[in-house]
């Protein structure tokens, strides 16, 4: 590789009062990979996904997002913001505002583009999620699956460079799971950059460029999925997989 | 209503009358009211009596609307009230400016600005309205050349937006966290999440609290008669003191006063309706 990668994580570490959620975390993510992190709950997955874009501050280490350092520096922040979106596993959908206007707050009001763009942007990211038809509705309306997509769409109408999934299908019934996964199959053919935390193993063997196995605060081990899946390096990982690839 | 939990089976014994139960039945509660109120007139009525109070009640109304040579005049008490409604509304809005910025200053990482809002929160609802305003109107007057409409309208704006700001606070609190992540993360400001996430949807919850400022707001302007400021209150002093028609007018003031916040109440619990069915 010779490009600069997109994310570089050193040493990263933080601190919530006593309790040590990342240990020295080492990761560097180049533009269009993606990268999965699964691990048992409590481990820090969303914790290191949540500092990528300063939801979390970390108390130690360094993080450098799309040549950006993220420090004290509100500015910064929320120009790597711009770039990197978000999807959460409550959806986080603004109640009051119709799908479109959900789709178009970001872009008009932040990016300053025209309404009438961001529009047209909205429609396009609709259609490309399967929902164009909802696009007047209130999130209220809406299923959990078809929620979840116009979250995906709200994050990419920012057109952002880098895509950050918090366990996205962890709060939908089983029924609307793979409508979702979908959705972010064909975005990660697009050659989007994406870090996912996700527990589902189909998934992220169909895409994922490395997996990433996370305890206790701490990467445990890194992989290719066909190595991560078949021979697993270290104790931890084999149990944990065993354990969730049982049923 | 208890009935109803059991529609089905006619066989099921009647249910004691407890007094309890009898006290609960709307018939008896509308009667219980009725002899309260018809108690309390006739109290009135027999303690007038007593004292030989002469009731003049068909001069009230000249107060509401008299005819004059070149037609209608609107009486004292009418544009008394037009006064009160006028400096209330004024008043209400400086108390939603100042509980605004004062809620936003408590729920902001300044450390100054939380000390100053605590500090202006604790003297503000440890005060008497009346001292506070006294204050404004004998210390702000001379200092800083206040009339006695503005010494009311900043008096009865501080203190009710303390009490507002505290409705704003847990309107703001009321909105989840995740909706202000969800701003952050397509890259808003603070100033931007406020203004078109979470104000928009705390106004929800606020509405119904703010209503009861607002008719707080109508009864605490009264106040301001003390100071001479022309108001409903006023215009009834002064009626009072040109006709000794005490009990009438006071009896009248009275009842505009509950006329006018009922009906605000009704209006606003209209509005909340029409709201609550759109999201």
């Amino acid at each position: 590789m010779t490009a600069r990668p997109i994310i570089e994580i050193r040493g990263l570490g933080k601190f919530y009062d006593g309790f040590e959620a990342l240990k020295n975390i080492n990761l560097d993510v180049h533009s269009g990979e993606r990268i999965v992190i699964c691990g048992p709950s409590g481990s820090g997955k969303s914790t290191l996904i949540r500092c990528i874009n300063r939801l979390e501050e970390h108390t130690s280490g360094e993080l450098v997002v799309d040549g950006i350092e993220l420090g004290e520096d509100t500015k910064d922040i929320r120009a790597v913001r711009q770039e990197v979106g978000m999807v959460f596993q409550q959806f986080n959908l603004f109640p009051h505002l119709t799908v479109l206007e959900n789709l178009t707050i970001g872009p008009v009001r932040v990016r300053k583009i025209a309404k009438a763009e961001a529009e047209a942007r909205a429609r396009k990211y609709l259609e490309r999620v399967h929902i164009p038809e909802q696009a007047d509705k209130y999130p209220a309306q809406l299923s959990g699956g078809q929620q979840q997509r116009v979250a995906i769409a709200r994050s990419l109408c920012m057109e952002p460079r880098i895509m950050l999934f918090d366990e996205p299908t962890s709060a939908l019934d089983p029924e609307m799971i793979n409508e979702v996964l979908d959705v972010m199959v064909e975005l990660a053919g697009t050659g989007m950059t994406m870090i996912v935390v996700t527990h589902e193993m189909g998934f992220a063997r169909k895409v994922a460029d490395r997996m990433v196995f996370m305890e206790r605060g701490e990467i445990v081990e890194v992989a290719p999925p066909d190595v991560f899946f078949t021979a697993p390096k270290s104790e931890r990982c084999r149990a944990f997989l065993d354990q969730i690839l049982e049923h | 209503m208890a009935e109803a939990a059991f529609p089905a089976s006619s066989a099921r014994p009647r249910r004691r009358l407890t007094l309890r139960r009898v006290f609960a039945s709307r018939v008896v509660s509308i009667a219980l009211y009725a002899i309260i109120i018809w108690l309390i007139f006739r109290t009135a009525r027999t303690g007038a009596e007593a004292m030989g109070y002469n009731w003049q009640w068909y001069r009230v109304p000249q107060y509401f609307l008299r005819r004059t040579e070149g037609g209608y005049e609107l009486g004292e008490l009418v544009t008394g009230l037009g006064a009160s409604l006028l400096l209330s509304s004024v008043a209400f809005l400086l108390a939603l400016i100042v509980g605004l910025a004062v809620a936003l200053l408590r729920l902001s990482d300044l450390v100054v600005g939380k000390a100053v809002a605590r500090v202006f929160l604790e003297i503000v609802r440890n005060m008497p309205l009346l001292v506070l305003l006294y204050v404004f109107y004998y210390v702000g007057g001379p200092i800083f050349g206040f009339d006695r409409y503005t010494a009311s309208v900043l008096c009865l704006g501080v203190f009710h937006g303390a009490l507002v700001s505290e409705i704003f606070r847990a309107g703001i609190n009321s909105v989840g966290r995740g909706q202000w992540e969800a701003a952050k993360s397509i890259g808003m400001t603070r100033g931007q999440s406020y203004r078109y996430i979470i104000l928009p949807q705390s106004i929800r919850f606020m509405l119904p609290p703010l209503t009861g400022e607002a008719v707080n707001m109508i009864k605490s302007s009264a106040i301001v008669s003390v100071i001479a400021v022309a108001e409903l209150t006023t215009a009834g002093r002064n009626i009072i003191s040109d006709t000794y028609m005490s009990f009438e007018i006071w009896f009248t003031v009275a009842l505009v006063y509950l006329v006018v916040t009922l009906c605000l109440s009704v209006f606003v619990s209209r509005l909340e309706q029409r709201h609550a069915v759109k999201t």
